[in-house]
């Protein structure tokens, strides 16, 4: 895999993702018009924006699923737009993703779900499949006995780390999460935060997460970007509270951020 | 490669190096083969700066390492245990060989039990469906308000109008294979005549119908335990549940009554092209005038032809609709059931079209039409 990953011409010192002057059209809606994106290497970057901003639109556009009207999106210095298929399939190891509704596959067990992206990318014995799977299952605090079930039977918590443990399949260098913990409660969303930042930590990941939950944003977030008029308002944690865009003061200083505040203390 | 190896008094330095990915698994595994061990008791394993150990790599090396610490080799870490390796073991070490296997044992007597009773099981319920569609249906009767035309004249739409030209298309050929062969056969003893006693009578009573049905049972039994099983899947039956509709009443009833209005209509149709085509190839074939044809036809056709077709079809048009409709109710889970299940409703609404149809043969026999 190293002689085949050097071929996509890999810089070693861009950022992980960096997009310039994305536009994204669907007929005569615009939805990002010149958005700027960088994240840098080994950051958890959470990007939060209203309903209907494009939040997901700008991930697809960044996995490559999406081809934008205008601008270029390169992830570890590489435009995946300008691959050949060949190029694409391991390009896209660099990436692991969890999709809102987890999106595991509802015919194969939890361990197939992780099993099937190293059977189409990786030449491993069955022994070595079978334990590398177990090892991804327990990595994200799944009980063993989950590794048979099917998707159907999991709860919502056990979804999103099912998901997680695919994602993480192939070890890859950069994670996207959308809406990791939505429709989780406070609880075993805290524990998935958790895990999730001793992950990042130990495996010197980069993660790109997009949510909704200012609890999960002060817990794990080094850089947040903030969707605002088609374009990405992106700083640090505490810097970006004090950006003046009035959707921006709303979401982090509301009534509901206020109450947040009042039981945090901050 | 992946490593640099020196022996020092019975002490093997072991330094790692390079990039330890899943990739280059079968690789790594191979080269650590190449050790050799036999007289060493301890490991020291230390770690080159290029060394790019991802964590399937270190569960490479885990497992290794678990294996030489069995052969009674100790093992250090003079510069410390690197840290993917070190979650790897964190990770596995507490429960080490803890790998449930699926239940995988067969035992035929269980397997003759469960299937029993998962097949006495699926009798009940399907009686119980049947049970609810009549009782809705004989209550919404006499509840116009209950009707939903709309509904029902979408699935006259969809079932029926739309499948208007395959339904001709096929009763055209089918009669004009008909006349064919008989006319091959029957001109041997100058009978060509009763060819087209063979069409009319053949389209009409059996063919028709028969054709028809299993032609909507493969497009709209399909479809209708498609839809259905999707929407179960998405939850949206459950929503109108708790909205406090019925499902069967906005879902089911609307589907079948379409069918039930659909499927003699198309017969007729079916009828009506069947009876044409023959009349065409005995005019090119057999050089039958028109007038001859029809004639003939209208000789041999009794009272009752046309409707001992026709009167099958609505009765045809029940069992594919409930077919489609409860196969399509009964999938949970998984995209893996709703294929399972939709090929189980096609099947299924054919194999009772034609059951009815032997019935109905049978019936007609007796009773001397």
């Amino acid at each position: 895999m190293r002689s085949d990953r050097s071929e996509l011409g890999l810089n070693a010192e861009a950022p992980a993702v960096q997009a310039t002057g994305v536009v994204n059209r669907f007929g005569a809606q615009i939805v990002h018009d010149g958005l700027d994106l960088t994240v840098n290497r080994g950051e958890i970057f959470g990007i939060v924006g209203g309903s209907g901003s494009g939040k997901s639109v700008l991930l697809n556009t960044i996995l490559g699923l999406r081809r934008p009207q205008a601008g270029e999106v390169r992830i570890f210095g590489i435009d995946l737009n300008a691959l050949n298929t060949a190029q694409l399939r391991i390009a896209k190891q660099l990436y692991g993703v969890t999709f809102q509704a987890g999106a595991l596959f509802s015919s194969l067990t939890v361990l197939q779900n992780i099993q099937l992206p190293m059977l189409e990318h990786l030449k491993l014995s069955a022994r070595a499949l079978e334990e590398l799977a177990m090892l991804k299952l327990k990595l994200v605090g799944l009980p063993v006995e989950a590794a048979h079930k099917y998707p159907a039977q999991l709860s919502g918590g056990m979804i999103k780390r099912a998901a997680l443990a695919r994602a993480l399949a192939l070890d890859p260098p950069l994670l996207m999460l959308d809406e990791p913990t939505s429709g989780l409660d406070p609880i075993s969303a805290a524990a998935f935060d958790e895990l999730l930042v001793g992950l990042q930590r130990e495996l010197a990941l980069t993660v790109i997460m997009i949510t909704h939950d200012l609890d999960s944003i002060f817990r794990t977030c080094n850089r947040v970007g903030v969707i605002v008029e088609r374009r990405l308002v992106a700083d640090e944690l505490a810097k970006i509270v004090d950006h003046p865009h009035p959707w921006v003061q709303a979401y982090f200083h509301g009534d509901r951020a206020r109450r947040f505040g009042a039981i945090h203390g901050t | 490669m992946f490593y640099r190896a020196t022996l020092r008094e019975g002490s093997l330095q072991l330094t790692l190096e390079g990039d330890w990915l899943a990739g280059e698994l079968g690789q790594i595994e191979a080269s650590l083969y190449d050790l050799t061990l036999s007289s060493c008791s301890t490991i020291e394993i230390g770690t080159a700066p290029d060394l790019r150990l991802e964590l399937s790599g270190a569960w490479l090396l885990y497992d290794f390492i678990e294996r030489w610490r069995t052969q009674g080799i100790s093992i250090s870490y003079p510069q410390g245990v690197p840290p993917t390796l070190q979650l790897v073991t964190e990770t596995l070490s507490a429960n080490r060989s803890d790998f449930i296997e699926p239940e995988k044992n067969f035992r035929p007597v269980t397997a003759i039990g469960r299937n029993v009773v998962d097949q006495g099981r699926a009798v009940r319920a399907g009686l119980a469906f049947v049970g609810e569609l009549l009782s809705r249906f004989t209550r919404g009767l006499f509840s116009p308000r209950h009707w939903r035309p709309t509904s029902i004249v979408r699935h006259v739409y969809d079932t029926g109008i739309t499948a208007v030209p395959i339904v001709s298309l096929i009763a055209f050929l089918i009669s004009v294979i008909i006349a064919y062969m008989g006319a091959q056969q029957l001109r041997q003893f100058g009978a060509d005549i009763f060819v087209v006693d063979l069409v009319t009578v053949g389209v009409l009573r059996e063919l028709g119908v028969l054709l028809t049905a299993i032609i909507v049972a493969g497009r709209s039994g399909s479809a209708f335990a498609a839809e259905i099983g999707a929407m179960k899947l998405n939850q949206e039956i459950d929503a109108l549940d708790a909205t406090g509709v019925q499902p069967i009443e906005v879902l089911i009833l609307p589907r079948l009554i379409g069918l039930i209005i659909a499927l003699p209509l198309l017969t007729v149709i079916a009828d009506v092209v069947g009876v044409l085509g023959g009349a065409l190839l005995c005019h090119l074939l057999l050089d039958m005038p028109l007038v001859q044809y029809f004639q003939r036809a209208e000789e041999s056709i009794a009272a009752w032809t046309f409707w001992v077709g026709i009167i099958k079809a609505p009765v045809f048009a029940v069992l594919i609709a409930m077919a489609g409709t409860y196969r399509g109710l009964q999938v949970r889970g998984s995209s893996r059931e709703l294929g399972r299940l939709t090929t189980v409703a096609v099947v299924q609404a054919i194999f009772l079209v034609i059951l009815a149809d032997a019935l109905f043969a049978v019936l007609f026999m007796e009773i001397g039409i």
